[in-house]
Protein backbone atom coordinates (compact mmCIF):
# COMPACT_ATOMS: atom_id res chain seq x y z
CA UNK A 1 0.00 0.00 0.00
CA UNK A 2 2.68 2.41 0.77
CA UNK A 3 3.78 2.05 -2.72
CA UNK A 4 0.88 3.61 -4.19
CA UNK A 5 0.89 7.20 -4.69
CA UNK A 6 -1.18 9.41 -2.43
CA UNK A 7 -4.13 9.97 -4.80
CA UNK A 8 -4.30 6.33 -5.36
CA UNK A 9 -7.17 3.96 -3.60
CA UNK A 10 -6.57 0.78 -2.77
CA UNK A 11 -9.10 -1.80 -4.83
CA UNK A 12 -9.21 1.08 -7.43
CA UNK A 13 -8.12 0.26 -11.19
CA UNK A 14 -7.98 2.89 -14.10
CA UNK A 15 -11.00 2.36 -16.13
CA UNK A 16 -9.25 1.24 -18.97
CA UNK A 17 -7.15 -1.93 -17.18
CA UNK A 18 -7.85 -5.13 -18.75
CA UNK A 19 -8.46 -6.31 -15.69
CA UNK A 20 -11.46 -3.68 -15.09
CA UNK A 21 -12.55 -4.97 -18.54
CA UNK A 22 -12.35 -8.49 -17.58
CA UNK A 23 -14.15 -8.80 -14.57
CA UNK A 24 -16.79 -6.49 -15.98
CA UNK A 25 -17.54 -8.68 -19.61
CA UNK A 26 -18.10 -11.91 -17.63
CA UNK A 27 -18.86 -14.68 -20.13
CA UNK A 28 -17.61 -12.21 -23.31
CA UNK A 29 -14.29 -12.89 -21.54
CA UNK A 30 -14.15 -16.48 -23.21
CA UNK A 31 -14.39 -15.24 -26.68
CA UNK A 32 -10.84 -13.47 -26.52
CA UNK A 33 -7.85 -15.52 -27.65
CA UNK A 34 -4.46 -14.44 -26.27
CA UNK A 35 -0.98 -14.93 -28.19
CA UNK A 36 1.56 -15.85 -26.11
CA UNK A 37 5.23 -16.52 -27.15
CA UNK A 38 6.83 -20.51 -25.98
CA UNK A 39 10.34 -19.84 -26.04
CA UNK A 40 12.92 -19.08 -27.77
CA UNK A 41 14.45 -19.58 -24.27
CA UNK A 42 12.21 -22.16 -22.78
CA UNK A 43 13.86 -25.33 -21.62
CA UNK A 44 11.39 -27.85 -23.17
CA UNK A 45 12.12 -26.34 -26.42
CA UNK A 46 15.30 -28.32 -26.87
CA UNK A 47 17.15 -25.30 -28.44
CA UNK A 48 15.77 -21.90 -29.75
CA UNK A 49 12.71 -22.75 -31.19
CA UNK A 50 9.55 -20.10 -30.57
CA UNK A 51 6.24 -20.95 -31.07
CA UNK A 52 3.54 -18.12 -31.47
CA UNK A 53 0.84 -19.66 -29.85
CA UNK A 54 -2.70 -18.17 -29.94
CA UNK A 55 -4.69 -20.20 -26.77
CA UNK A 56 -8.53 -20.05 -25.75
CA UNK A 57 -7.99 -20.35 -22.47
CA UNK A 58 -6.45 -23.94 -22.38
CA UNK A 59 -7.28 -24.98 -25.85
CA UNK A 60 -4.43 -24.22 -28.90
CA UNK A 61 -6.44 -22.27 -31.30
CA UNK A 62 -2.92 -22.25 -33.59
CA UNK A 63 0.96 -22.85 -32.93
CA UNK A 64 2.88 -20.81 -35.30
CA UNK A 65 6.93 -21.81 -35.28
CA UNK A 66 9.10 -18.41 -35.57
CA UNK A 67 12.57 -20.14 -36.67
CA UNK A 68 15.77 -18.70 -37.41
CA UNK A 69 17.15 -18.20 -34.50
CA UNK A 70 20.26 -20.39 -34.70
CA UNK A 71 21.00 -19.64 -38.63
CA UNK A 72 24.63 -19.69 -39.14
CA UNK A 73 24.59 -19.85 -43.17
CA UNK A 74 26.07 -23.46 -43.32
CA UNK A 75 25.38 -23.66 -46.72
CA UNK A 76 26.93 -20.65 -47.99
CA UNK A 77 30.18 -21.25 -45.43
CA UNK A 78 29.77 -25.26 -47.04
CA UNK A 79 30.02 -23.31 -50.83
CA UNK A 80 33.35 -21.44 -49.79
CA UNK A 81 35.18 -24.52 -49.02
CA UNK A 82 36.77 -27.44 -50.82
CA UNK A 83 34.56 -30.84 -51.67
CA UNK A 84 36.78 -32.64 -48.60
CA UNK A 85 36.70 -29.57 -46.32
CA UNK A 86 32.57 -29.30 -46.23
CA UNK A 87 32.31 -32.73 -44.67
CA UNK A 88 33.01 -30.31 -41.26
CA UNK A 89 29.72 -28.33 -42.27
CA UNK A 90 27.50 -31.59 -41.48
CA UNK A 91 28.73 -32.56 -38.04
CA UNK A 92 27.48 -29.18 -37.07
CA UNK A 93 23.64 -29.51 -38.66
CA UNK A 94 22.24 -32.46 -36.56
CA UNK A 95 24.79 -32.30 -33.77
CA UNK A 96 23.44 -35.15 -32.13
CA UNK A 97 24.18 -37.64 -35.04
CA UNK A 98 26.84 -36.19 -36.87
CA UNK A 99 27.97 -39.68 -38.66
CA UNK A 100 24.63 -39.86 -40.20
CA UNK A 101 25.37 -36.38 -41.94
CA UNK A 102 28.39 -37.36 -42.75
CA UNK A 103 27.86 -40.66 -44.36
CA UNK A 104 25.00 -38.90 -46.32
CA UNK A 105 27.12 -36.32 -47.55
CA UNK A 106 30.18 -38.14 -48.81
CA UNK A 107 27.81 -40.92 -50.16
CA UNK A 108 26.62 -37.72 -52.20
CA UNK A 109 30.39 -36.57 -53.43
CA UNK A 110 31.54 -40.46 -54.34
CA UNK A 111 28.29 -40.96 -56.54
CA UNK A 112 29.49 -37.64 -58.30
CA UNK A 113 32.68 -38.83 -58.59
CA UNK A 114 31.80 -43.04 -59.28
CA UNK A 115 34.24 -43.38 -56.73
CA UNK A 116 34.17 -47.02 -55.02
CA UNK A 117 34.90 -47.20 -51.56
CA UNK A 118 36.69 -50.42 -49.30
CA UNK A 119 33.89 -52.63 -48.37
CA UNK A 120 36.03 -52.26 -44.54
CA UNK A 121 34.83 -48.65 -44.46
CA UNK A 122 31.32 -49.25 -45.79
CA UNK A 123 31.17 -51.20 -42.79
CA UNK A 124 32.72 -49.02 -40.32
CA UNK A 125 30.33 -46.11 -41.61
CA UNK A 126 27.49 -48.55 -41.29
CA UNK A 127 28.52 -49.48 -37.47
CA UNK A 128 29.02 -45.80 -36.35
CA UNK A 129 25.53 -44.78 -38.20
CA UNK A 130 23.70 -46.59 -36.24
CA UNK A 131 26.12 -45.59 -33.70
CA UNK A 132 24.88 -42.25 -33.60
CA UNK A 133 21.40 -43.08 -34.08
CA UNK A 134 21.55 -44.75 -30.68
CA UNK A 135 23.01 -41.64 -29.27
CA UNK A 136 20.60 -39.39 -30.69
CA UNK A 137 17.52 -41.44 -29.75
CA UNK A 138 19.05 -42.03 -26.23
CA UNK A 139 19.06 -37.83 -25.70
CA UNK A 140 15.54 -37.80 -27.13
CA UNK A 141 14.29 -40.60 -25.07
CA UNK A 142 15.73 -38.84 -21.86
CA UNK A 143 14.58 -35.28 -22.36
CA UNK A 144 11.88 -36.17 -24.03
CA UNK A 145 9.96 -38.32 -21.16
CA UNK A 146 11.54 -35.32 -19.26
CA UNK A 147 9.19 -32.90 -20.97
CA UNK A 148 6.23 -35.19 -19.76
CA UNK A 149 7.70 -34.64 -16.07
CA UNK A 150 9.82 -38.32 -15.41
CA UNK A 151 13.17 -36.34 -14.42
CA UNK A 152 15.42 -39.75 -13.94
CA UNK A 153 15.66 -40.95 -16.75
CA UNK A 154 17.42 -38.25 -18.29
CA UNK A 155 19.81 -38.67 -15.79
CA UNK A 156 20.41 -42.18 -17.37
CA UNK A 157 20.36 -42.49 -20.81
CA UNK A 158 22.71 -38.97 -20.55
CA UNK A 159 25.26 -41.69 -18.19
CA UNK A 160 24.94 -44.27 -21.25
CA UNK A 161 25.18 -41.79 -24.13
CA UNK A 162 28.74 -40.93 -22.46
CA UNK A 163 29.59 -44.70 -23.43
CA UNK A 164 29.05 -43.91 -27.16
CA UNK A 165 30.57 -40.65 -26.78
CA UNK A 166 33.61 -42.64 -25.51
CA UNK A 167 33.88 -44.69 -28.16
CA UNK A 168 33.59 -42.02 -30.77
CA UNK A 169 36.06 -40.23 -28.83
CA UNK A 170 38.74 -42.98 -29.30
CA UNK A 171 38.49 -43.21 -32.44
CA UNK A 172 37.99 -39.38 -33.79
CA UNK A 173 39.60 -37.87 -31.16
CA UNK A 174 36.77 -35.55 -30.45
CA UNK A 175 33.06 -36.62 -29.09
CA UNK A 176 30.77 -34.14 -30.79
CA UNK A 177 31.35 -32.86 -34.26
CA UNK A 178 34.26 -35.87 -35.62
CA UNK A 179 34.32 -35.24 -39.14
CA UNK A 180 35.19 -38.83 -39.22
CA UNK A 181 33.74 -39.91 -42.39
CA UNK A 182 35.45 -38.26 -45.51
CA UNK A 183 35.19 -38.70 -49.15
CA UNK A 184 36.61 -41.68 -50.20
CA UNK A 185 36.52 -43.51 -47.19
CA UNK A 186 37.08 -42.62 -43.48
CA UNK A 187 39.84 -39.87 -41.73
CA UNK A 188 42.01 -42.90 -39.91
CA UNK A 189 41.92 -46.43 -39.08
CA UNK A 190 40.10 -47.60 -35.88
CA UNK A 191 41.88 -47.67 -32.70
CA UNK A 192 43.55 -50.25 -31.05
CA UNK A 193 40.70 -52.37 -28.84
CA UNK A 194 38.10 -51.01 -30.86
CA UNK A 195 36.09 -54.36 -30.98
CA UNK A 196 36.31 -55.04 -27.47
CA UNK A 197 35.47 -51.50 -26.30
CA UNK A 198 32.13 -52.21 -28.77
CA UNK A 199 31.47 -55.29 -27.59
CA UNK A 200 31.35 -54.39 -23.92
CA UNK A 201 28.49 -51.64 -25.17
CA UNK A 202 27.02 -54.24 -26.99
CA UNK A 203 26.85 -56.62 -24.06
CA UNK A 204 25.40 -53.83 -21.80
CA UNK A 205 22.95 -52.46 -24.22
CA UNK A 206 19.46 -54.62 -23.86
CA UNK A 207 20.53 -54.27 -19.94
CA UNK A 208 20.16 -50.47 -20.55
CA UNK A 209 16.96 -50.94 -22.34
CA UNK A 210 15.73 -53.00 -19.92
CA UNK A 211 15.87 -50.57 -17.05
CA UNK A 212 14.21 -47.91 -19.30
CA UNK A 213 11.62 -49.99 -20.27
CA UNK A 214 10.93 -50.60 -16.17
CA UNK A 215 10.66 -46.82 -15.40
CA UNK A 216 8.25 -46.10 -18.83
CA UNK A 217 6.42 -48.65 -20.25
CA UNK A 218 3.86 -49.47 -17.43
CA UNK A 219 3.69 -46.14 -16.38
CA UNK A 220 -0.03 -44.97 -16.44
CA UNK A 221 1.21 -41.24 -16.58
CA UNK A 222 3.43 -41.27 -19.11
CA UNK A 223 1.24 -43.55 -21.51
CA UNK A 224 -1.64 -41.22 -20.65
CA UNK A 225 0.11 -38.27 -21.87
CA UNK A 226 1.32 -39.58 -25.07
CA UNK A 227 -2.04 -41.43 -26.09
CA UNK A 228 -3.94 -39.86 -28.79
CA UNK A 229 -1.96 -36.76 -28.72
CA UNK A 230 0.48 -35.03 -31.67
CA UNK A 231 -1.89 -37.39 -34.48
CA UNK A 232 -0.90 -37.20 -37.93
CA UNK A 233 -2.31 -39.04 -40.78
CA UNK A 234 -0.09 -41.03 -43.59
CA UNK A 235 -1.82 -38.56 -45.73
CA UNK A 236 -0.73 -35.52 -44.26
CA UNK A 237 2.65 -36.51 -43.42
CA UNK A 238 3.03 -37.08 -47.52
CA UNK A 239 1.45 -33.70 -47.83
CA UNK A 240 4.03 -32.01 -45.56
CA UNK A 241 7.18 -34.49 -46.56
CA UNK A 242 7.71 -35.84 -43.27
CA UNK A 243 10.04 -38.72 -42.70
CA UNK A 244 11.59 -41.02 -40.33
CA UNK A 245 9.98 -42.11 -37.29
CA UNK A 246 7.08 -39.73 -37.36
CA UNK A 247 6.12 -41.77 -41.20
CA UNK A 248 6.66 -44.62 -39.81
CA UNK A 249 4.67 -44.25 -36.97
CA UNK A 250 1.34 -43.79 -39.35
CA UNK A 251 2.10 -47.48 -41.09
CA UNK A 252 4.68 -46.60 -43.33
CA UNK A 253 7.10 -48.64 -43.48
CA UNK A 254 9.77 -46.24 -45.81
CA UNK A 255 13.66 -46.85 -44.20
CA UNK A 256 15.83 -45.48 -46.88
CA UNK A 257 17.96 -48.26 -45.11
CA UNK A 258 16.08 -50.99 -46.81
CA UNK A 259 14.24 -48.82 -49.98
CA UNK A 260 17.33 -47.33 -51.22
CA UNK A 261 20.56 -49.31 -49.63
CA UNK A 262 23.53 -47.28 -49.64
CA UNK A 263 27.12 -48.20 -47.85
CA UNK A 264 26.21 -52.05 -47.98
CA UNK A 265 22.78 -51.99 -45.88
CA UNK A 266 21.99 -54.08 -48.54
CA UNK A 267 23.86 -57.22 -46.52
CA UNK A 268 22.63 -56.50 -43.26
CA UNK A 269 19.37 -58.27 -41.71
CA UNK A 270 17.15 -56.20 -39.57
CA UNK A 271 13.23 -54.81 -38.98
CA UNK A 272 11.59 -51.31 -40.04
CA UNK A 273 9.49 -51.06 -37.04
CA UNK A 274 6.30 -49.54 -37.23
CA UNK A 275 3.11 -48.19 -35.95
CA UNK A 276 -0.40 -47.56 -37.23
CA UNK A 277 -1.83 -45.00 -34.75
CA UNK A 278 0.11 -41.67 -35.83
CA UNK A 279 -0.08 -40.18 -32.63
CA UNK A 280 2.79 -39.14 -29.79
CA UNK A 281 3.09 -43.03 -28.10
CA UNK A 282 3.41 -44.46 -31.86
CA UNK A 283 6.21 -42.26 -32.01
CA UNK A 284 7.32 -43.24 -28.64
CA UNK A 285 7.63 -46.90 -29.83
CA UNK A 286 8.93 -46.60 -32.94
CA UNK A 287 11.95 -44.93 -31.87
CA UNK A 288 12.52 -47.48 -28.85
CA UNK A 289 12.32 -50.12 -31.24
CA UNK A 290 14.73 -48.72 -33.55
CA UNK A 291 17.13 -48.93 -31.41
CA UNK A 292 17.56 -52.61 -30.88
CA UNK A 293 17.52 -52.68 -34.48
CA UNK A 294 20.34 -50.49 -34.49
CA UNK A 295 22.02 -52.75 -31.62
CA UNK A 296 21.40 -55.53 -34.02
CA UNK A 297 22.90 -54.00 -37.17
CA UNK A 298 26.00 -52.85 -35.34
CA UNK A 299 26.77 -56.46 -33.81
CA UNK A 300 26.66 -57.79 -37.83
CA UNK A 301 28.50 -54.92 -38.65
CA UNK A 302 31.42 -55.60 -35.95
CA UNK A 303 31.84 -59.23 -36.72
CA UNK A 304 32.05 -58.32 -40.44
CA UNK A 305 35.27 -55.24 -39.97
CA UNK A 306 38.43 -57.01 -39.76
CA UNK A 307 40.85 -55.64 -37.62
CA UNK A 308 43.05 -54.78 -39.96
CA UNK A 309 42.42 -53.93 -43.49
CA UNK A 310 41.70 -50.60 -45.87
CA UNK A 311 40.07 -47.49 -44.16
CA UNK A 312 40.02 -45.60 -47.47
CA UNK A 313 40.48 -45.63 -51.16
CA UNK A 314 43.86 -46.04 -53.04
CA UNK A 315 42.84 -43.05 -55.77
CA UNK A 316 45.65 -40.81 -54.65
CA UNK A 317 43.48 -38.04 -56.66
CA UNK A 318 41.04 -38.08 -53.81
CA UNK A 319 42.53 -39.83 -50.42
CA UNK A 320 45.78 -38.51 -48.72
CA UNK A 321 48.56 -40.90 -49.27
CA UNK A 322 49.95 -42.66 -46.27
CA UNK A 323 52.85 -40.70 -44.14
CA UNK A 324 55.69 -43.08 -45.50
CA UNK A 325 55.09 -42.72 -48.85
CA UNK A 326 54.96 -39.27 -48.84
CA UNK A 327 58.69 -39.34 -47.61
CA UNK A 328 60.09 -41.75 -50.17
CA UNK A 329 57.76 -41.04 -53.19
CA UNK A 330 57.85 -37.66 -55.14
CA UNK A 331 54.96 -38.86 -56.97
CA UNK A 332 52.81 -39.10 -53.63
CA UNK A 333 54.52 -35.91 -52.33
CA UNK A 334 52.81 -34.26 -55.10
CA UNK A 335 49.61 -35.65 -54.62
CA UNK A 336 49.63 -34.78 -51.00
CA UNK A 337 50.27 -31.36 -51.81
CA UNK A 338 47.76 -31.24 -54.00
CA UNK A 339 45.10 -32.25 -51.75
CA UNK A 340 45.81 -30.20 -49.04
CA UNK A 341 46.63 -26.83 -50.87
CA UNK A 342 43.51 -26.94 -53.50
CA UNK A 343 41.62 -30.02 -52.89
CA UNK A 344 40.44 -32.66 -55.85
CA UNK A 345 37.49 -31.28 -58.49
CA UNK A 346 34.48 -33.35 -58.67
CA UNK A 347 33.02 -33.47 -61.97
CA UNK A 348 30.30 -31.26 -63.53
CA UNK A 349 26.80 -32.36 -62.86
CA UNK A 350 24.46 -32.22 -59.82
CA UNK A 351 23.53 -35.17 -57.51
CA UNK A 352 20.99 -35.64 -54.90
CA UNK A 353 21.73 -39.00 -52.10
CA UNK A 354 19.45 -39.53 -48.65
CA UNK A 355 20.30 -41.76 -46.04
CA UNK A 356 18.14 -42.38 -43.15
CA UNK A 357 18.95 -40.46 -40.24
CA UNK A 358 17.87 -40.50 -36.85
CA UNK A 359 15.19 -38.02 -37.35
CA UNK A 360 14.44 -39.13 -41.31
CA UNK A 361 15.32 -38.11 -44.53
CA UNK A 362 18.97 -36.72 -44.33
CA UNK A 363 19.82 -35.72 -47.84
CA UNK A 364 22.27 -33.33 -50.07
CA UNK A 365 21.36 -31.95 -53.33
CA UNK A 366 25.11 -30.81 -54.60
CA UNK A 367 26.00 -29.15 -57.81
CA UNK A 368 29.39 -29.31 -58.71
CA UNK A 369 31.24 -26.81 -61.81
CA UNK A 370 33.75 -29.20 -62.17
CA UNK A 371 36.23 -26.94 -59.41
CA UNK A 372 37.19 -27.91 -56.09
CA UNK A 373 34.38 -26.56 -54.24
CA UNK A 374 31.15 -27.34 -54.53
CA UNK A 375 28.74 -24.89 -56.75
CA UNK A 376 25.49 -25.61 -54.86
CA UNK A 377 25.66 -27.35 -51.35
CA UNK A 378 22.14 -28.17 -50.35
CA UNK A 379 20.94 -30.14 -47.22
CA UNK A 380 18.16 -31.48 -47.17
CA UNK A 381 17.41 -31.63 -43.02
CA UNK A 382 14.96 -33.85 -41.95
CA UNK A 383 14.10 -32.05 -38.51
CA UNK A 384 13.40 -28.83 -41.15
CA UNK A 385 10.62 -30.44 -42.60
CA UNK A 386 9.27 -32.54 -40.23
CA UNK A 387 8.76 -29.34 -37.67
CA UNK A 388 6.23 -27.77 -40.73
CA UNK A 389 3.54 -30.31 -38.71
CA UNK A 390 3.65 -28.83 -35.52
CA UNK A 391 0.50 -26.50 -35.84
CA UNK A 392 -1.26 -29.80 -37.29
CA UNK A 393 -0.36 -31.60 -34.49
CA UNK A 394 -1.25 -28.74 -31.89
CA UNK A 395 -4.44 -27.46 -33.26
CA UNK A 396 -7.10 -27.98 -30.48
CA UNK A 397 -4.95 -29.44 -28.04
CA UNK A 398 -4.12 -28.27 -24.88
CA UNK A 399 -0.67 -25.76 -23.98
CA UNK A 400 0.94 -29.08 -21.84
CA UNK A 401 0.17 -31.22 -25.03
CA UNK A 402 2.55 -28.69 -27.14
CA UNK A 403 5.46 -29.51 -25.26
CA UNK A 404 5.09 -33.15 -25.90
CA UNK A 405 4.43 -32.32 -29.29
CA UNK A 406 7.81 -30.77 -29.65
CA UNK A 407 9.57 -33.22 -28.05
CA UNK A 408 7.70 -36.20 -30.26
CA UNK A 409 8.95 -34.65 -33.56
CA UNK A 410 12.15 -34.87 -32.25
CA UNK A 411 13.62 -32.05 -33.48
CA UNK A 412 17.18 -30.64 -33.56
CA UNK A 413 17.29 -26.94 -34.27
CA UNK A 414 21.08 -26.93 -36.03
CA UNK A 415 19.32 -28.80 -38.24
CA UNK A 416 15.99 -26.59 -38.59
CA UNK A 417 17.72 -23.24 -38.64
CA UNK A 418 21.08 -24.18 -41.10
CA UNK B 1 18.37 -47.39 -61.24
CA UNK B 2 15.21 -45.78 -61.00
CA UNK B 3 11.83 -47.58 -59.85
CA UNK B 4 9.75 -45.48 -62.27
CA UNK B 5 12.08 -45.03 -66.12
CA UNK B 6 9.48 -44.18 -67.85
CA UNK B 7 8.23 -41.11 -65.73
CA UNK B 8 9.90 -38.88 -68.22
CA UNK B 9 8.46 -39.89 -71.29
CA UNK B 10 4.54 -40.07 -69.92
CA UNK B 11 5.31 -36.11 -69.46
CA UNK B 12 6.56 -35.82 -72.60
CA UNK B 13 3.72 -37.20 -74.05
CA UNK B 14 1.14 -35.24 -71.68
CA UNK B 15 3.52 -31.96 -72.02
CA UNK B 16 4.70 -31.98 -75.69
CA UNK B 17 7.59 -29.51 -76.17
CA UNK B 18 7.73 -28.69 -72.73
CA UNK B 19 10.36 -31.26 -71.41
CA UNK B 20 13.98 -31.24 -71.76
CA UNK B 21 15.89 -34.34 -70.55
CA UNK B 22 18.53 -33.92 -68.38
CA UNK B 23 21.26 -36.10 -67.69
CA UNK B 24 22.20 -36.80 -64.08
CA UNK B 25 23.91 -39.82 -62.43
CA UNK B 26 21.43 -40.22 -59.52
CA UNK B 27 17.62 -39.96 -60.76
CA UNK B 28 14.90 -38.65 -63.43
CA UNK B 29 15.34 -34.83 -64.27
CA UNK B 30 14.11 -32.56 -66.81
CA UNK B 31 13.99 -29.09 -67.33
CA UNK B 32 10.41 -27.30 -67.50
CA UNK B 33 9.29 -23.64 -68.18
CA UNK B 34 8.30 -22.22 -65.10
CA UNK B 35 5.29 -21.35 -66.65
CA UNK B 36 4.38 -25.06 -66.41
CA UNK B 37 5.00 -25.32 -62.74
CA UNK B 38 1.92 -25.52 -61.84
CA UNK B 39 0.13 -28.09 -64.56
CA UNK B 40 3.39 -30.10 -64.23
CA UNK B 41 3.07 -30.58 -60.12
CA UNK B 42 -0.64 -30.46 -60.31
CA UNK B 43 -0.05 -33.72 -63.24
CA UNK B 44 2.71 -35.07 -61.22
CA UNK B 45 0.66 -35.31 -57.80
CA UNK B 46 -3.02 -36.50 -58.57
CA UNK B 47 -2.32 -38.83 -62.31
CA UNK B 48 0.89 -40.00 -60.99
CA UNK B 49 0.81 -39.98 -57.62
CA UNK B 50 3.77 -38.12 -56.75
CA UNK B 51 2.04 -37.01 -53.64
CA UNK B 52 5.59 -36.08 -52.04
CA UNK B 53 7.65 -32.55 -52.40
CA UNK B 54 11.00 -34.05 -50.51
CA UNK B 55 12.88 -30.66 -51.28
CA UNK B 56 12.71 -27.50 -53.17
CA UNK B 57 16.13 -25.97 -53.59
CA UNK B 58 17.33 -23.14 -55.16
CA UNK B 59 20.56 -22.52 -57.55
CA UNK B 60 21.93 -18.99 -58.25
CA UNK B 61 23.48 -19.17 -61.45
CA UNK B 62 24.96 -16.03 -61.39
CA UNK B 63 25.98 -13.98 -64.27
CA UNK B 64 23.85 -16.25 -66.44
CA UNK B 65 20.14 -14.79 -67.06
CA UNK B 66 17.69 -16.60 -66.48
CA UNK B 67 19.60 -16.10 -63.15
CA UNK B 68 17.68 -18.52 -61.03
CA UNK B 69 17.19 -22.30 -60.92
CA UNK B 70 14.67 -23.59 -58.56
CA UNK B 71 14.95 -27.56 -58.44
CA UNK B 72 12.12 -29.66 -57.14
CA UNK B 73 12.57 -33.17 -55.39
CA UNK B 74 9.82 -35.47 -55.63
CA UNK B 75 8.94 -38.41 -54.40
CA UNK B 76 6.04 -41.63 -55.62
CA UNK B 77 5.34 -43.21 -51.37
CA UNK B 78 3.92 -46.40 -53.59
CA UNK B 79 6.79 -46.74 -56.11
CA UNK B 80 9.71 -45.73 -54.07
CA UNK B 81 10.25 -43.45 -56.75
CA UNK B 82 12.36 -40.44 -56.95
CA UNK B 83 12.05 -37.48 -60.04
CA UNK B 84 13.86 -34.19 -59.98
CA UNK B 85 12.36 -31.05 -61.92
CA UNK B 86 13.85 -27.84 -62.82
CA UNK B 87 12.83 -24.67 -64.03
CA UNK B 88 14.94 -21.24 -65.06
CA UNK B 89 13.20 -18.27 -63.02
CA UNK B 90 14.87 -14.59 -63.82
CA UNK B 91 15.89 -11.79 -61.29
CA UNK B 92 12.71 -10.22 -61.80
CA UNK B 93 10.48 -13.03 -62.48
CA UNK B 94 7.81 -15.03 -60.34
CA UNK B 95 7.17 -18.62 -60.18
CA UNK B 96 3.88 -20.46 -59.49
CA UNK B 97 4.48 -21.43 -55.88
CA UNK B 98 3.50 -25.52 -54.98
CA UNK B 99 2.70 -24.46 -52.00
CA UNK B 100 -1.08 -25.20 -52.59
CA UNK B 101 0.06 -28.64 -54.15
CA UNK B 102 2.48 -29.97 -51.31
CA UNK B 103 1.93 -28.16 -48.24
CA UNK B 104 5.44 -29.04 -47.57
CA UNK B 105 7.04 -26.75 -49.80
CA UNK B 106 6.36 -23.80 -47.83
CA UNK B 107 8.99 -23.50 -45.57
CA UNK B 108 11.58 -24.07 -48.39
CA UNK B 109 9.95 -21.85 -50.68
CA UNK B 110 10.49 -19.13 -48.12
CA UNK B 111 13.88 -20.12 -47.52
CA UNK B 112 14.87 -19.72 -51.17
CA UNK B 113 12.70 -16.61 -50.84
CA UNK B 114 14.86 -15.54 -47.93
CA UNK B 115 18.39 -16.52 -49.39
CA UNK B 116 18.40 -16.46 -52.31
CA UNK B 117 15.25 -13.88 -53.61
CA UNK B 118 13.51 -16.07 -55.24
CA UNK B 119 9.68 -14.80 -55.61
CA UNK B 120 7.20 -17.65 -55.41
CA UNK B 121 4.03 -16.42 -56.49
CA UNK B 122 0.65 -17.23 -54.96
CA UNK B 123 2.58 -18.62 -51.90
CA UNK B 124 0.63 -18.25 -48.45
CA UNK B 125 3.15 -16.54 -46.16
CA UNK B 126 5.97 -15.32 -48.81
CA UNK B 127 8.37 -13.48 -45.21
CA UNK B 128 11.60 -13.91 -44.42
CA UNK B 129 12.14 -17.13 -42.78
CA UNK B 130 15.92 -17.34 -41.63
CA UNK B 131 17.25 -13.81 -41.76
CA UNK B 132 15.72 -11.05 -39.33
CA UNK B 133 12.50 -9.18 -41.49
CA UNK B 134 14.67 -6.06 -41.88
CA UNK B 135 17.58 -7.76 -43.29
CA UNK B 136 18.64 -6.22 -46.95
CA UNK B 137 20.12 -8.45 -49.52
CA UNK B 138 20.01 -12.26 -49.91
CA UNK B 139 23.07 -14.10 -48.52
CA UNK B 140 23.13 -16.97 -50.14
CA UNK B 141 23.46 -15.47 -53.79
CA UNK B 142 27.08 -15.77 -55.64
CA UNK B 143 27.36 -12.12 -55.52
CA UNK B 144 26.49 -11.75 -51.81
CA UNK B 145 30.18 -11.61 -49.78
CA UNK B 146 30.99 -14.48 -47.69
CA UNK B 147 32.23 -12.47 -44.83
CA UNK B 148 32.91 -9.02 -43.63
CA UNK B 149 31.01 -6.42 -41.91
CA UNK B 150 31.61 -2.53 -43.34
CA UNK B 151 32.93 -0.30 -40.71
CA UNK B 152 32.07 3.81 -41.65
Amino acid sequence: MASLGPEAKAGEMPPDSPFVRGAEAGPELSEETMVINLGPQHPSTHGVLRVRLTLDGERVVDAEPVIGYLHTGFEKTAESLTWQQANTVTDRLDYLSPMSNNLAYVLAVEKLMNLEVPKRAQYIRVLFAELTRIASHLVWLGTHVMDLGAMSLFFYTMREREVLLDIIEATTGVRMNPSYFRVGGLAYDLPDGFHEKVRDFLKEFPRWMKMYRNLFEDNPLILERLQGVAVVSREQCYAYSVTGPILRATGVARDLRKDEPYSSYEEFEFEVPTRTEGDALARFWVRVEEMYESHKIMEQALEKITPHGPYTTSDRKVALPPRDEIYGNMEALIHQFKLVTEGFSVPRGEVYQAVEGPRGEMGYYLVSDGGPRPYRWRARTPSFYNLQTLPLMCRDGLVADVITTIGSIDIMLGDVDK
Amino acid sequence: MSADPEILDRLETRFPGAITRVEAVDQPTCLIPKDAVRAVALYLRDEEGYRMCIDVAGVDYHPDRPRFEVVYHLYHPERRARLRVKCRVGEEEEVASVTPIWPGADWPEREAYDLLGIRFAGHPNLTRIYMPDDWEGHPLRKDYPLRGTRID
